[in-house]
C-alpha cells in the first residue's frame, strides 16, 4: 500500500474496489468503518452485495471483468467535464495525452454497455471523487486475479493519479495483502526476477553486490521460472526437482486435477510444511517446520510495516525453523553460513543488503515496527509513500489501457461466471484454521453461493446439494441462496478441499505476473438427483 | 492567545480545549477510576465511578463526560467524591453474583480492583437473584450475565470499534441487558465472533471459552507478536503458561489495530497444538513414507539436487517459498536457490 492502516480511520473520502474486506481483512474494514460512520463518503465498487456495501453511500455494481471499462469510464468524464486535477498531472506524471485518447473512446455509455453500470452512476462516481479529495483508494484480488490484473491496477493507478490523490495521507493505491507476509517474501526477493530490496537479477551490479556478499563467484542472470511455469515443468520434464515451502498447491492453484497430474510427475519433490497437506502427499521427502508461534522472526504487513513474530512455545516433536533447514542443506551442499537466527539473519544480512531496509535492525521493531523505505537508523520509517506527489522514480506514469474481456465467458454450455475468494471464518486450505478449535463450528462445509433469481431459474433450494461443472471438473457442494450474489453469478471459496472452487477455476493468467484469473470462469449448475 | 487552564485538585493545569476532564487529568498524570469509559468512542456516562466533584455544580460529575471550561475547578480526591464512588462500587457489587473465586476474570477484573481500592469490608446490600441464563451455545465465547454490570463496553466496542453493530442495550430497569437483535444468542446474529466485546468486558461477564479453566491471570506471561492470518499485521498479546498460549488479546496501542483483532487473529491460535503436525522428517519408500532422522533427510535432499544440478543444470530445480512464513525463512530460501543451486527459479505466491 502507498499509504497506512492509520489513513483507513481518518479518509473522508472512500474507494473500495475489488475488496470484500470485512472477510479477508476484517480489522482493516472496521477502520474504515469507524471513518464512514464518522462522517466519511464511501463508494464501494464490487459485483456482489458485499457486507461493506451496508454503509456504503453508492454500491456500483459492476460485471466481473469489467473494472478497465468502468474506471476508463469514470476517468472519461473527469477530461471531458475538466474536473481532474491539471497541475498535478502536469507537475507529477507523464503519459496524460496517450491516456486522455484512450479514455475519450470510454463513453459514459460505452463504459455502461460493458460494465452494466448505468452512465449516470459513472458520472456521479467521477463527480463525487472530483469534489471530495483526496480520495484513499483500496483494491484487493477482485482487481488482481484477472488475465488482465495488471491493466486493473494500472487503471486504480490511473485514476488516482489523474484525480491527485496519490502522495497525500488519507490517499493514494492500496492493495491489501491477502496474506500476513505476501510483502515480506517480495521484499526477500523470494521473486524468480528480484535479488532482496527488489534489486534486479539482471543487473551485472547488483549480481556482483550479492555475489560478494554470499561468497560466491557468481549469481545467475536470466530471471527463473513463476509458479504456474515450475508446476507445467515438473509435467514437460523442464523441472526435475521441486521444493515446496509451506504453500499447498495441490488446493490453491487453479484446475486441481491438472495441478495434481504435474506434482504426481515430479522427479523429486521436497515439501516443507507444518502439517501434511494434500500437496505433501506427492512428497519424497517431508520437512517439518517449526510454526508461527515457535519462531523469533519478522512479518511485514500491507502497509510495509515490518514487525516482530517472537517464540512462545518450542515446536513439536523433532520440528526445525526453517531458515535451519535451507541453512542445512547449504551446508551439505558445500556452502557454510554464518548468520545462526532471525535476528542475525535480518541484523547482518537482510538490512545490510537491502537500501530500503537498512535502518531497520531488531533493537528497533521493539513496539510497532517501522515502515519501510527507512534508509538510515535514525529514519523514522514512511507512512505514506510518493509524499506530495514526488514519486520515487521521477514522475508518476500514466498508461493508456484498453478492456479486455476475461479468457472465458460465459455461452450456451456453461452460462454462469464462477467467481471466487475468501469466507470470514476460514483462512485459504483451512490447514490452520480447520485446526483451530471452534472455526469449523461457524462454518462447517463450502457452498455454492446463487441468487435467488438463479435459484427460482434452476429450481434449486437453499441449502440443498447441487453440482457445479466448467471445462475442468465437478464438484457437488451446497447451495447458499443469497441476495449477494447477482443473477447470473456462482461464487465459492477454495477452503475446503470438497467443492474447492479450484477444481473449476481457469488456469489463465495475467502474461506479466501469471496471476491466475479466479475471479472468472464460466460454470454451469444443476439439480443433482 | 492564552493557554486553556484549568484547576485540577488546586493546581492549575493545562488542557487541550475539547478534552473531558478525565482525558484532561490522565494528561496531567491524575488518574480516576473509571469503569464504562472506553477509548475512542462516545462516553455513555453509565457507571458512575469516575465522579468528581466541580465548584459550583450541585451534584458531582461524570469525568469521563464531561468537558473542561476555562477556570473550572476540579477536584478529584475528596471524601464526598470517595463515598460516591465506593456507594456506587457496593450497588455494583450487588447487582450481581460477584463470587470472584470462581470466577474466570479473578485477578484481572476491574471491579473487583475498585472493590479493594476503596475497602468495601461486606457487601451491604442485598444481592440481586433473578439473573438471564448464561449462554454458551457458541465455540468461543461466554455471556454470563450474573455478572454483568450493564456498563456497556461491549455495546460501545462492537458498534464504534469495530463497526459490527450487532449488539445494544435492551429492556428497561432492572430488566436491562445487552442484546443481539430479536435477543437470539449470539451464534445465528448478527455477531461476526471478533471478540471484541470479551476484550473490553472489565468483569468476567464475557470470557473467552477456550481460556476457560487454563491459567489465572497472574500465572501467564504476555508476549507480544504479529497475527499469522492477513496482511493487515494485527498486534496480539500471547498469554503463555508453561509454554502453551491460554488466550490472545490485543496490543491496545499497537499499530496498526489499536486493540482490535478478528475472529481468525483472536481464537485462531491452537492449530499450533493439532495432533496433526509433523514431527519428524518422512521420506518415501516403496509408496509411503517412513520416518528418517535429519542426517538423513537431509543428505538425501542434498544428494539428490546435487545429481540433478550435474545432470540436468541447476535450472532443472525450482522452488516455492512460503508467503505465511517470516522474512528471515523466505530470504534464506532465496539465497539457497541463487547463491546454492545456482537458478533464479523461485518464486512464492505473491499473486493469491
Ligand atoms: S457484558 Fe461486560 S462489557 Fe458488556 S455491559 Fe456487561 S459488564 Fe459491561
Ligand atoms: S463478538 Fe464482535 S461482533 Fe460479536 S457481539 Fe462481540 S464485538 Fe460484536
Ligand atoms: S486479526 Fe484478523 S484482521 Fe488482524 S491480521 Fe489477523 S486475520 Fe488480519
Ligand atoms: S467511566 Fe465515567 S461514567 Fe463510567
Amino acid at each position: 500500500m502507498t499509504n497506512s492502516f492509520r489513513d483507513f480511520a481518518k479518509a473522508k473520502m472512500i474507494l473500495v474496489i475489488g475488496s470484500n474486506m470485512t472477510e479477508a481483512h476484517p480489522v482493516a474494514a472496521s477502520l474504515l468503518k469507524m471513518a464512514v460512520i464518522g462522517g466519511a463518503e464511501m463508494i464501494v465498487v464490487d459485483p456482489r452485495r458485499t457486507p461493506l456495501v451496508d454503509l456504503a453511500n453508492l454500491h456500483v455494481q459492476i460485471k466481473v471483468g469489467s473494472d478497465v471499462a468502468f474506471l476508463n469510464g469514470v476517468m472519461h468524464v473527469l477530461i471531458a467535464e475538466d474536473i481532474y486535477d491539471k497541475k498535478y498531472v502536469e507537475s507529477c506524471t507523464v503519459g496524460f495525452e496517450e491516456l486522455k485518447q484512450k479514455v475519450l473512446e470510454y463513453t459514459p455509455e460505452r463504459a455502461a454497455a460493458i460494465s452494466g453500470v448505468d452512465a449516470d452512476t459513472i458520472r456521479t462516481v467521477a463527480r463525487r471523487l472530483a469534489a471530495n479529495r483526496p480520495a484513499m483508494l483500496m483494491y484487493t484480488l477482485g482487481i488482481t486475479e484477472h488475465t488482465c490484473g495488471v491493466d486493473n491496477v494500472m487503471s486504480c493507478a490511473n485514476l488516482q493519479m489523474l484525480l491527485g490523490n496519490v502522495g497525500f495521507e488519507c490517499g493514494g493505491v492500496n492493495p491489501l495483502r491477502g496474506q500476513n507476509n505476501v510483502q515480506g517474501a517480495c521484499d526477500m526477493g523470494a521473486l524468480p526476477n528480484v535479488f532482496p530490496g527488489y534489486q534486479r537479477v539482471d543487473n551485472p551490479q547488483a549480481r556482483e553486490k550479492f555475489a560478494a556478499a554470499w561468497k560466491v563467484e557468481r549469481l545467475p542472470e536470466k530471471p527463473g521460472l513463476m509458479i504456474p511455469q515450475m508446476i507445467d515443468g515438473l509435467l514437460d520434464g523442464k523441472v526435475k526437482a521441486f521444493y515446496v515451502f509451506g504453500e499447498n498447491l495441490a488446493n490453491t492453484e487453479p484446475d486441481i486435477r491438472h495441478v495434481e497430474r504435474c506434482l504426481g510427475a515430479a522427479e523429486f519433490l521436497v515439501c516443507q510444511d507444518i502439517f501434511p497437506t494434500e500437496t505433501t502427499r506427492f512428497a519424497h521427502v517431508v520437512l517439518p517446520a517449526a510454526a508461527w508461534s515457535e519462531n523469533d522472526g519478522t512479518f511485514t504487513s500491507s502497509e510495509r510495516r515490518v514487525n516482530r513474530v517472537r517464540t512462545a512455545s518450542a515446536p513439536p516433536g523433532e520440528a526445525k525453523p526453517n531458515w535451519w533447514i535451507f541453512k542445512e542443506i547449504a551446508r551439505r551442499m558445500g556452502h557454510v553460513w554464518e548468520s545462526d537466527s532471525a535476528r542475525e539473519l535480518w541484523d547482518n544480512e537482510i538490512s545490510q543488503l537491502a537500501p530500503s531496509l537498512a535502518g531497520i535492525k531488531y533493537f528497533r521493531l521493539e513496539g510497532n515496527g517501522l515502515q519501510w523505505p527507512a534508509p538510515s537508523l535514525e529514519h523514522e520509517g514512511t507512512p505514506y509513500l510518493h509524499k506530495d506527489g514526488c514519486f520515487t522514480c521521477g514522475l508518476g506514469v500514466l498508461k493508456a489501457i484498453d478492456w479486455r474481456p476475461p479468457a472465458e465467458t460465459p455461452d450456451e454450455e456453461y452460462p454462469l461466471v464462477l467467481s471466487t475468494g475468501r469466507r470470514l471464518y476460514h483462512y485459504h486450505t483451512r490447514t490452520q484454521t480447520g485446526r483451530s478449535e471452534g472455526l469449523n463450528v461457524l462454518l462447517g462445509e463450502e457452498t455454492a453461493d446463487i441468487s435467488e433469481t438463479d435459484a427460482d431459474r434452476y429450481g434449486i433450494a437453499d441449502g440443498e446439494t447441487i453440482a457445479v461443472r466448467s471445462r475442468r471438473g465437478r464438484v457437488a457442494v451446497k447451495a447458499r441462496v443469497t441476495p449477494q450474489v447477482p443473477p447470473g453469478m456462482v461464487w465459492m471459496a477454495f477452503h475446503f478441499r470438497e467443492g474447492c472452487a479450484n477444481w473449476l477455476t481457469n488456469p489463465v493468467y495475467d502474461p506479466i505476473t501469471l496471476t491466475a484469473e479466479y475471479k472468472a470462469c464460466a460454470v454451469a449448475v444443476e439439480k443433482i438427483a | 492567545m492564552k493557554d486553556a487552564i484549568f484547576s485540577l485538585n488546586g493546581k492549575e493545569t493545562v488542557y487541550q480545549p475539547g478534552q473531558t476532564v478525565l482525558e484532561a487529568a490522565r494528561a496531567a498524570g491524575v488518574n480516576i477510576p473509571t469503569l464504562c469509559y472506553l477509548k475512542d468512542t462516545t462516553p455513555t456516562g453509565a457507571c458512575r465511578i469516575c465522579l468528581v466533584e466541580i465548584a459550583g455544580a450541585r451534584t458531582l460529575m461524570a469525568a469521563c463526560s464531561t468537558p473542561v471550561a476555562a477556570g473550572m475547578e476540579v477536584f478529584t480526591e475528596t471524601d464526598r467524591v470517595h463515598n460516591a464512588r465506593r456507594l456506587n462500587v457496593e450497588l455494583l457489587l450487588s447487582s450481581g453474583r460477584h463470587d470472584c473465586m470462581i470466577c474466570e476474570r479473578n485477578g484481572d477484573c476491574r471491579l473487583q480492583d475498585l472493590a479493594y481500592y476503596y475497602g468495601i469490608k461486606e457487601m451491604r446490600f442485598p444481592q440481586d437473584q433473578d439473573f438471564y441464563p448464561t449462554e454458551e451455545e457458541n465455540p468461543f465465547i461466554v455471556r454470563d450475565f450474573t455478572r454483568c454490570i450493564r456498563c456497556g463496553r461491549c455495546i460501545q466496542a462492537c458498534n464504534e470499534l469495530v463497526v459490527n453493530r450487532a449488539i445494544s442495550y435492551g429492556y428497561r430497569g432492572k430488566d436491562s441487558k445487552v442484546v443481539t437483535g430479536g435477543d437470539g444468542p449470539y451464534l445465528g446474529s448478527e455477531c461476526v465472533f471478533c471478540g471484541q466485546c470479551v476484550e473490553v468486558c472489565p468483569v468476567g461477564a464475557l470470557t473467552e471459552k477456550k481460556a476457560r479453566g487454563k491459567a489465572r491471570a497472574w500465572e501467564t506471561q504476555k508476549i507480544r507478536t504479529t497475527c499469522p492470518y492477513c496482511g493487515v499485521g494485527c498486534q496480539q498479546w500471547l498469554h503463555v503458561k508453561d509454554g502453551r498460549i491460554t488466550k490472545v488479546t490485543a496490543v491496545e496501542d499497537g499499530e496498526p489495530n489499536m486493540g482490535r483483532l478478528c475472529v481468525k487473529g483472536r481464537f485462531g491460535y491452537d492449530f499450533i497444538y493439532s495432533e496433526d503436525r509433523l514431527k519428524t522428517p518422512l521420506i518415501r519408500e516403496n509408496g509411503s513414507f517412513r520416518e528418517a532422522s535429519w542426517d538423513e533427510a537431509l543428505d538425501l535432499v542434498a544428494g539428490k539436487f546435487k545429481e540433478i544440478i550435474a545432470k540436468e543444470g541447476p535450472d532443472a530445480i525450482a522452488g516455492v517459498s512460503c508467503a505465511r512464513s517470516i522474512n528471515e525463512d523466505s530470504y534464506q530460501m532465496q539465497k539457497l536457490f541463487r547463491a546454492v543451486i545456482g537458478t533464479n527459479n523461485i518464486d512464492h505466491c505473491a499473486r493469491t
